[in-house]
């Protein structure tokens, strides 16, 4: 069977000399994909080359100042935006997703509109996030530029994203499980938090670590939140650039072009690196079934 | 001795009662957990909703009194925004965003959805892997890096292929037509392999060559699902703000040609917020409106036809 199903390559080469307009197809196809990957490993490969001789230890000093422009406080603001956004955003979205696949009903209007205003919410642009939580939390809630202000838009910005990875994580765990764990005499809440949740936390993992690789690219959310202060954030009531914010007054302030590149190269390492662990996570959920 | 059996016996029964009373109590404070972490639950659910309420009760709070005050057809149709002379119109970002999203359109979607089409019907398991993990990476880099690539990369190339500053509608579109790439292709793959592969197979054994069963019989059949992928391309193009304000030059003129600079809607905010006050302000907040009514508008256009889809 599979013998007869394959074409020889000369035999493929025959069909295409009598079918010119199949051949173009071919031709545009493959061009499509060598257009994408290269511009991907264009960016790649020039970032690096460009920006790795210029990564010294100057851009990794504990202390920011003009001389070295270092990225390191930018680092750890990074990782206290990141922190305290996941912190509100996991539970919520989790929780909300074990509503929307464990307890509500088909053709509930609420769910309905959960849905809609989860969609909205993940359509909505990141300027536009900056604006609400500029106007909200530094203006309105009085927090300031802050991390607090900074972490609580971003929280929001990726509250549908962890929403609908869990849902799908969720919806992943068979039934028989949960019928499984009903009949030997558990509660709907022990199920959930013993049965269903542990068996989808792969795939809740890689939604989380996507949003991870937001809040690391994120910039036009954060400059007017969470400020643009080199220095580390002493409180999260103190503003702080992450390191998407950090690279872009490097750009805007037009002195720093090299240590510009030498951000590029850290950055992209770390959304290289996020969305390996994230694809892996995703693939062992997959297995699982 | 007696006695002390008694008690004994007495105590025993208490025990036992006290271990029927603490069932009951288990069994309905069990219920009572239930129902509040279902309360809990749900309470969460709506997070969403509030966020969307928040966002445009802010939003438009704000935004629609300025607009209001300069009124909304000299707003949206003016085609001169000098803040200095308390000046605003933003007729000419809006073409901008338009100009500069449809060109991401015209260079993005049949690059990426004759990728989605290679990656459903062509390549071997091998490549599709790699592939994949290339799109989800495209995905993934920060438009700060993307912005600093069109930068470095596309503006001196531009330069030197036609002359000018390099910064331009062209280069802006092109930069956002590669950025939109991961969204098209992702989401028309999938489109793709929802259609039945009896139409394939139908196609074939018409005699069809492999290019025209994919392209004539497939892909007709994955059109809604190609084309809410198109517009949610549409919605991340208009909406992209970092990357733009890099490459396009920013000059809030209406452009003469694909090499002149351009301003849109997103840079317009990002520029100015920084040292607005008064009126400019909250003319920047009328701006973010307008676009956010525009996102509005494709993220319902995309439901709709993603549940016709369906």
């Amino acid at each position: 069977m599979e013998q007869i199903n394959k074409q020889s390559f000369s035999q493929k080469l025959k069909t295409y000399k009598s079918h010119p307009l199949s051949f173009f197809i071919l031709i545009l196809v493959v061009l499509s994909v060598v257009i994408t990957v290269g511009v991907l490993l264009v960016l790649v490969v020039y970032v690096m080359i460009r920006g790795i001789p210029n990564l010294n230890a100057g851009l990794f000093a504990w202390e920011y100042n003009s001389d070295n422009v270092s990225m390191m406080p930018a680092i750890i603001n990074t990782l206290i935006v990141m922190i305290f956004s996941l912190l509100l955003a996991v539970p919520l979205g989790i929780f909300s997703a074990i509503y929307l696949v464990e307890y509500a009903k088909r053709g509930s209007k609420v769910v309905a509109v959960i849905r809609i205003t989860a969609e909205t919410l993940s359509g909505i642009p990141s300027i536009v996030y900056g604006l609400f939580g500029f106007l909200m939390f530094v203006i309105a809630c009085g927090f300031g530029n802050s991390i607090l202000s900074g972490a609580l838009t971003l929280a929001i910005m990726i509250l549908p994203l962890i929403m609908r990875t869990t849902e799908e994580a969720l919806k992943s765990v068979p039934d028989s499980y949960r019928e499984g764990s009903y009949g030997l005499g558990a509660g709907h809440i022990r199920t959930i938090f013993r049965i269903v949740l542990p068996t989808a936390i792969p795939g809740i993992m890689a939604g989380v670590i996507l949003s991870i690789g937001r809040i690391v690219g994120e910039t036009a959310a954060l400059i007017y939140t969470a400020g643009t202060v080199p220095g580390v954030a002493t409180s999260i009531f103190s503003s702080g650039r992450t390191l998407s914010v950090h690279m872009y007054a490097l750009l805007s302030e037009g002195l720093y072009t090299e240590q510009a590149y030498g951000t590029a190269v850290v950055l992209l390492i770390l959304v290289v690196l996020i969305n390996t662990l994230s694809g892996y996570l995703a693939k062992k959920l997959t297995l699982k079934q | 001795m007696k006695k002390s059996l008694q008690e004994d016996s007495s105590l025993q029964e208490s025990v036992n009662i006290n271990t029927i009373s603490q069932k009951r109590k288990t069994i309905t404070s069990s219920a009572v957990k239930e129902n509040l972490m279902k309360g809990v639950f749900f309470l969460t659910a709506l997070t969403s909703i509030v966020a969307v309420a928040l966002i445009c009760i802010f939003l438009f709070a704000n935004g629609v009194p300025a607009m209001a005050e300069i009124g909304v057809f000299k707003f949206l149709l003016g085609t001169e925004w000098r803040p200095l002379n308390d000046v605003y119109g933003i007729f000419n970002m809006i073409i901008g965003s338009i100009f500069v999203t449809a060109g991401a359109i015209i260079i993005g979607v049949p690059i990426g959805i004759l990728c989605s089409v290679f990656m459903a019907n062509y390549c071997p398991k091998r490549i599709y892997n790699f592939l994949k993990s290339a799109i989800n990476l495209m995905a993934g880099v920060p438009s700060i890096v993307y912005g600093f690539f069109g930068l470095v990369v596309i503006v001196p190339v531009m330069q030197n292929l036609f002359g000018g500053s390099g910064k331009s509608m062209l280069t802006a579109s092109i930069l956002l037509g590669i950025m939109i790439l991961p969204t098209i292709v992702n989401v028309s793959e999938a489109a793709i392999r929802a259609v039945p592969s009896s139409y394939y197979e139908g196609a074939l054994a018409l005699g069809a060559t492999h290019e025209r069963s994919v392209f004539f019989a497939v892909l007709p059949a994955a059109k809604s699902g190609i084309m809410a992928g198109i517009i949610l391309g549409t919605g991340r193009a208009i909406g992209e703000t970092m990357a733009v304000i890099m490459v396009a030059g920013n000059q809030p003129v209406i452009p003469g040609s694909l090499f002149a600079g351009v301003r849109t809607l997103t840079a317009n905010i990002v520029l100015e917020m920084g040292y607005a006050t008064d009126l400019h302000r909250e003319a920047l907040i009328a701006t973010a409106v307008t676009l956010f009514v525009f996102i509005l508008i494709i993220n319902m256009t995309f439901s709709l036809i993603r549940r016709r889809a369906d």
